[in-house]
């Protein structure tokens, strides 16, 4: 029975620390895409958003807190990074606004993140002191987070230039065919209506003679 | 009663999690950029709007969200039908954009009432997704065996992300190298037809008028 009530207090513990999440999405023209979390008080938590793809690779942003009074709002920006600590529990929103933009969809990358990193094993979790390897341990993986998190950055970086120079290849293909076609069109239609002009005017010569 | 736990382990783990309202028909989908045999872990759990009582609560057996998950090369990986809360697992064969996309099945619109659905979503990637409690017990690691599992598991995460940069970095020069080229043989080309017409035209125009006796 006191197993039972140990491992469900463990278990409900394991719940109180939390972790966050990252995702793309897109965002079409004209269009709002919000997403909210349920935050308790006290809570430290960061925003960070990326444009990956879409039109001049801009998007507005806003973040407001549950009485719905604004923490950020920022129009067309093309990456930005937001924290904040929270001062009341409840529901915390974060909108992307494509609104401005007429005909351009977007690709927007979005990472909250809120609360400390779970421990590994619930057990884990007690409060005496570390030895020199298990702080090593720790330190090593701090360090790997962060290397993680500067991969997440260059990739879509990365992803963003090669976006730009698909389109560039692209506009320079459709660009070159229709030069071409235009080309021919201007240099065949030029000797045409000369031709055209000629024969009119032989026409009336004659008429008067 | 070890069944029971576990629910209430599953229920509670997923209260605090992104959450965003779709529509009856609405498809939403989200992308994933992931490198070569990850494994991606996503849980979802919806809510619907009860006007009664004013708050959302947790959807009605009969609704079920429909999951399908495409690979780079637009092919179906995943395509399934869950619940009201589900949770689905896939991994990467091919590096590249992953599209997980998620639409309610419901036909019947009396379900929605005009409202929209809250859908809590949780995606983990990779190294994100291990179960480290499962690890330990399967292979009787200790604390500090467990810990170095697990910076051994960051690291394998990280050489896959470099492959995958490697890749990236080739299709990129690629394209550039296309572009370089095109531009370089459409130029010629421009130069060498503009030649060309404006010599037919001069050749064309020239007997034009001699026909006519101007010349």
């Amino acid at each position: 029975m006191l197993q039972l009530g140990l491992s469900c207090l463990l278990l409900l513990l394991h719940v109180c620390v939390v972790f966050g999440t990252e995702l793309s999405f897109e965002l079409p023209d004209n269009d709002k895409q919000c997403f909210y979390e349920d935050l308790e008080k006290d809570v430290k938590f960061d925003i960070d958003f990326q444009v990956i793809a879409g039109g001049n690779y801009d998007v507005d942003c806003f973040v407001t807190d549950p009485q719905n009074n604004v923490l950020y709002n920022e129009k067309k920006k093309q990456y930005d990074s937001f924290s904040h600590t929270t001062t009341m529990k409840g529901e915390y929103k974060v909108c992307f606004s494509n609104e401005f933009s007429t005909f351009t969809h977007k690709v927007v990358y979005l990472d909250f993140r809120h609360g400390d990193e779970e421990p590994l094993l619930q057990s884990m979790t007690r409060s005496t002191a570390m030895t020199q390897l298990e702080s090593s341990c720790v330190a090593i993986h701090e360090i790997l987070k962060v290397v993680a998190d500067s991969q997440t950055w260059y990739r879509l970086r990365e992803a963003h230039d090669r976006t730009k120079a698909e389109h560039l290849l692209e506009r320079v293909t459709y660009w070159s065919i229709g030069e071409t076609v235009l080309l021919f069109v201007i240099g065949i239609g030029q000797v045409m209506m000369l031709k055209s002009f000629f024969a009119d005017k032989k026409g009336s010569v004659m008429a008067a003679t | 009663v070890c069944a029971a736990v576990l629910l209430l382990n599953f229920l509670c783990s997923s209260v605090s999690s992104l959450y965003f309202h779709i529509g009856e028909t609405e498809k939403k989908c989200f992308i994933e950029e992931i490198p070569d045999e990850t494994m991606i872990i996503g849980n979802y759990r919806t809510q619907l709007y009860d006007k009664q009582r004013e708050e959302y609560l947790p959807a009605t057996q009969g609704l079920g969200m429909y999951v399908e998950v495409k690979d780079p090369d637009d092919k179906v990986i995943l395509s399934r039908q869950y619940g009201s809360e589900g949770r689905f697992t896939f991994t990467s064969h091919t590096p590249g954009e992953h599209q997980i996309c998620l639409h309610s099945n419901s036909s019947k619109f009396s379900l929605f009432a005009g409202g929209m659905l809250r859908v809590h979503l949780d995606i983990q990637v990779g190294e994100h997704a291990n179960n480290y409690a499962e690890i330990a017990a399967k292979d009787k690691l200790t604390e500090l065996q467990l810990r170095v599992r697990q910076l051994v598991e960051q690291v394998d995460q990280i050489q896959k992300e470099q492959n995958y940069q490697r890749y990236r970095e080739e299709r990129f020069r690629q394209t550039s190298e296309s572009t370089n080229q095109r531009v370089l043989w459409w130029s010629i080309v421009q130069t060498l037809i503009l030649v060309a017409i404006g010599i037919w035209q001069m050749r064309h125009l020239k007997s034009f008028f001699e026909a006519k006796k101007l010349v």
